[in-house]
């Protein structure tokens, strides 16, 4: 006698779950495959009337002919396209990388004196991290543009800090080095310090490594290379010459002026970002089991010890992910820039020179292409980092 | 847990002069040691030097004549002035529909009931308020009271599924309400979107937007975590295009480009609609990615329970895994409808009179020159209420729902 096995019936193929599976996946395909295909025979069809050629990136050749207020590189309106755009580039960098040094200090700061147990601090941060958070940013960063950068005074009447900071409605002119002969040199002997420093943390962390007393191998990487900078600034021939604003009829002279756009621009997103980043620093400082501190001081370690030995490292794990991600949306966010009439990458490429040329798919597909593999790159770097420390952990 | 009873042990130790009067509170929290006493100094004179600038600011410097000039600007934007009787009945309704489904789901008439009825009086003590005003704020308290009440008597039995059924019939009247129908001389003449403005748009983009973007998200999510090759790569690309790109950017390709990828002769929708749809579609993503993120908090044993009852994917999914991946991520979901509101401001920039975009136009009005401080103080309060009261509230139903809990 024949037993029939319940896994031997083959159920109908409009129930099988393997025959619905690749069905319903060869329907979303050609679903999706069908509407691309519309929309790009329209976007061909439309852009044969507009453009002789339909999609060209020979335009980044020509002349830009419009000027930019800021820029890193060399810039005239006489140079092409590709020029403005890598200007544009270079200016979403600059604030990126000014933005999220400054963010993190602050947020850090905030962050902990969030877990402070002095009231009032505690009181403080918190209400800064519910104020900040909960306003959008692109309203920030014009009330800080219009209202406080441009509310301030025409550069005659400029307010001077230290004789050497002018506050004016056209930016802030600081003090800035100018390189002499000799800085070249000094570089290079900067660059020394930090081999001697290098090697000498390394050479502390075999030691430490040995005995089990391992020294402050960060502080004294950071001693050495200043001693050697500070040397190679003593013998050396002054390799930078202070240059320091001063007043000359309608403007300032000498030093550098940083733009009122590119200051609203930096201190919007810092005070932004800095509430979120402070909200991770506190989850992941409080993400630490109690018994962890509980037991370094069992074991008799200090509390600066404890924190740097036992609760940081671990804190770092639950923080490192959620503040990736926070630079990210601080690179992506100062996009507004466009806002306040700061030339970063979007402002320029986006607006300007699409304008200019009517190459709306082109121009779309570089900032797309250059914002996203921006992120991408980011989200590996910081995989590899996280898988890092996760290997640490265990 | 251990944190109360730690604070227990800690005060039952203090001499009891100490425990509960306000100077023995004071030299616990602030005067402990030498630093906190430094630290707690340095505070107060951060809190003075912020405090009286502020103060100042607001009670002498600042021109608040702005505000009261332009406050139908600010709520309404171009919406006519005529047809401003259709806006007062969707509030009235609104409060009606919040009167009733407060009492389907909640039943009971407590603190935070009575705090929202409170809303429409504390309104009226605005001073530059016109009679008018005031008379249509009563009346919404009356109807959202109405509404709790008259709720009361009547006998239904599914309560979740009426008070759902409540909001999106309000939702259709809003729309009608708000749109119009008929000729241009009826008696309720059509008001295209792109007149809807200031506060109004505002809020009606972040509805929307949340609204379209969740279910949306939710399908990404359970996308991204199918078995099915072909739809689980589709998301990720998607899903992490989209998050690789600014807002703005979408926002520029949706008034730039959409029109490229239409055929000839095909209408053109309404700027505002567009913009809708770039905020959705932005929005979704990140939704997606926060449900993914609930969606492998369930253990493998849900999935196999379901599977060994004989449930369906189908099935499973819906009442077995939803309900519990949706519950633990409620708090990141609000925080992710917060940043949305947040970002309907950046529609400004493509030429929609939101609440920024109206602040704009008051601002280029020669007879408001530098008053900028001012307009873009109470346009931050403004989304300041709005996204702080939804953050207070998810709290509220984080701990009702006990997450973390059970």
């Amino acid at each position: 006698m024949q037993t029939i096995h319940a896994s031997q019936v083959r159920p109908p193929f409009y129930r099988d779950e393997r025959v619905l599976g690749v069905f319903s996946q060869v329907l979303v395909v050609v679903i999706v495959l069908g509407l691309g295909l519309f929309f790009f025979s329209n976007m061909i069809s439309g852009l044969r009337e507009k453009h002789a050629v339909a999609i060209t990136f020979s335009f980044l050749g020509q002349t830009a002919g419009f000027d930019i207020g800021e820029s890193l590189i060399e810039y005239s309106r006489e140079r092409t396209y590709l020029r403005a755009f890598v200007v544009g580039l270079l200016n979403t960098f600059q604030v990126a990388v000014l933005g999220i040094v400054f963010a993190t200090a602050l947020g850090i700061l905030i962050g902990v004196m969030r877990l402070s147990t002095n009231f009032l601090v505690n009181r403080i941060a918190a209400v800064y991290i519910d104020i900040f958070r909960n306003i959008p940013l692109l309203v920030l960063l014009i009330f800080w543009a219009q209202g406080v950068f441009l509310k301030l005074p025409r550069v005659a009447d400029a307010i001077v800090l230290a004789d050497s900071f002018y506050l004016s409605n056209r930016g802030v002119a600081i003090p800035w080095g100018i390189p002499t002969e000799s800085w070249r040199t000094y570089l290079i002997v900067l660059g020394a310090g930090v081999i001697i420093g290098a090697a000498l943390a390394y050479f502390l962390r075999e030691h430490g490594k040995r005995t089990g007393r391992m020294p402050l191998v960060t502080l004294w990487f950071i001693i050495t290379v200043a001693a050697v900078g500070l040397i190679g600034w003593i013998v050396l021939p002054q390799p930078l010459t202070l240059d320091i604003p001063s007043l000359e009829g309608f403007n300032t002279q000498g030093g550098i002026i940083l733009s009122q756009q590119f200051l609203a621009l930096l201190s919007g997103l810092i005070i932004y970002t800095a509430a979120f980043i402070a909200e991770v620093v506190r989850a992941g400082i409080q993400s630490v089991s109690k018994g962890q501190r509980e037991a370094a001081t069992a074991l008799g370690l200090t509390p600066a010890q404890t924190l740097r030995l036992i609760i940081f490292p671990q804190a770092l794990r639950v923080i490192i992910p959620p503040l990736t991600s926070q630079y990210l949306n601080l690179t992506k966010n100062s996009s507004l820039a466009i806002a306040i009439g700061y030339p970063d990458l979007f402002a320029v490429a986006g607006n300007t020179i699409l304008n200019q040329t009517g190459r709306e798919i082109e121009m779309f597909t570089m900032i797309m292409g250059t914002y996203l593999s921006l992120s991408l790159l980011t989200s590996i770097l910081m995989n590899v980092y996280n898988r890092r420390i996760r290997l640490v952990e265990r | 847990m251990t944190s109360a009873a730690d604070a227990n042990s800690d005060r039952s130790v203090l001499p009891i002069t100490e425990r509960y009067t306000l100077i023995g509170w004071v030299r616990r929290n602030l005067f402990s040691d030498t630093l906190n006493s430094l630290l707690t100094l340095a505070a107060l004179a951060f809190l003075f030097i912020v405090a009286s600038n502020l103060l100042r600011w607001a009670f002498v410097t600042a021109e608040w004549g702005v505000i009261p000039a332009n406050f139908n600007l600010i709520m309404r934007g171009q919406y006519p002035a005529t047809e401003a009787w259709r806006l007062w009945l969707v509030i009235y309704l609104l409060g009606a529909v919040v009167g009733s489904s407060w009492r389907l789901l909640s039943g009971k008439f407590s603190g935070a009931a009575r705090l929202l009825i409170a809303i429409p009086f504390v309104l009226m003590l605005i001073p530059f308020f016109s009679m008018a005003t005031r008379l249509n704020l009563v009346i919404t308290a009356a109807a959202s009271a109405a509404g709790f009440f008259i709720t009361g008597y009547l006998p239904i039995q599914r309560r979740g599924r009426t008070a759902a059924y409540l909001l999106l019939a309000y939702l259709v009247v809003m729309l009608i309400l708000l749109q119009g129908v008929g000729a241009e001389e009826g008696p309720m003449p059509p008001v295209a979107p792109i007149l809807w403005g200031g506060l109004l748009l505002s809020l009606l983009l972040a509805f929307f937007g949340i609204t379209l973007s969740f279910p949306l998200g939710v399908a990404l999510a359970l996308g991204r975590q199918s078995k099915l090759p072909a739809i689980r790569v589709m998301s990720v690309i998607y899903i992490e295009f989209i998050r690789g790109v600014p807002l703005i950017s979408l926002l520029f390709m949706g008034q730039v480009m959409l029109q490229l990828f239409l055929p000839d002769g095909f209408p053109l929708v309404d700027r505002v609609l567009r913009a809708l749809v770039a905020i959705t579609l932005f929005s979704a993503a990140y939704t997606a990615e926060n449900v993914r993120g609930g969606l492998q908090s369930i253990s493998r044993g849900q999935y196999e329970a379901a599977n060994a009852l004989g449930l369906s994917t189908y099935q499973s999914t819906i009442h077995i895994i939803l309900p519990q991946a949706l519950r633990a991520v409620i708090p990141v979901l609000v925080g992710q409808f917060i940043s949305l509101f947040k970002d309907t401001t950046l529609v400004a920039l493509v030429g929609i009179f939101d609440l920024l975009g109206i602040a704009r136009t008051i601002l280029a009005n020669p007879d408001w020159l530098g008053t900028q401080q001012e307009v873009y103080a109470i346009i931050a309060v403004l989304f300041w209420i709005f996204s702080y009261s939804m953050s207070y509230a998810s709290r509220r139903l984080e701990q009702r729902l006990g997450v973390g809990q059970r």
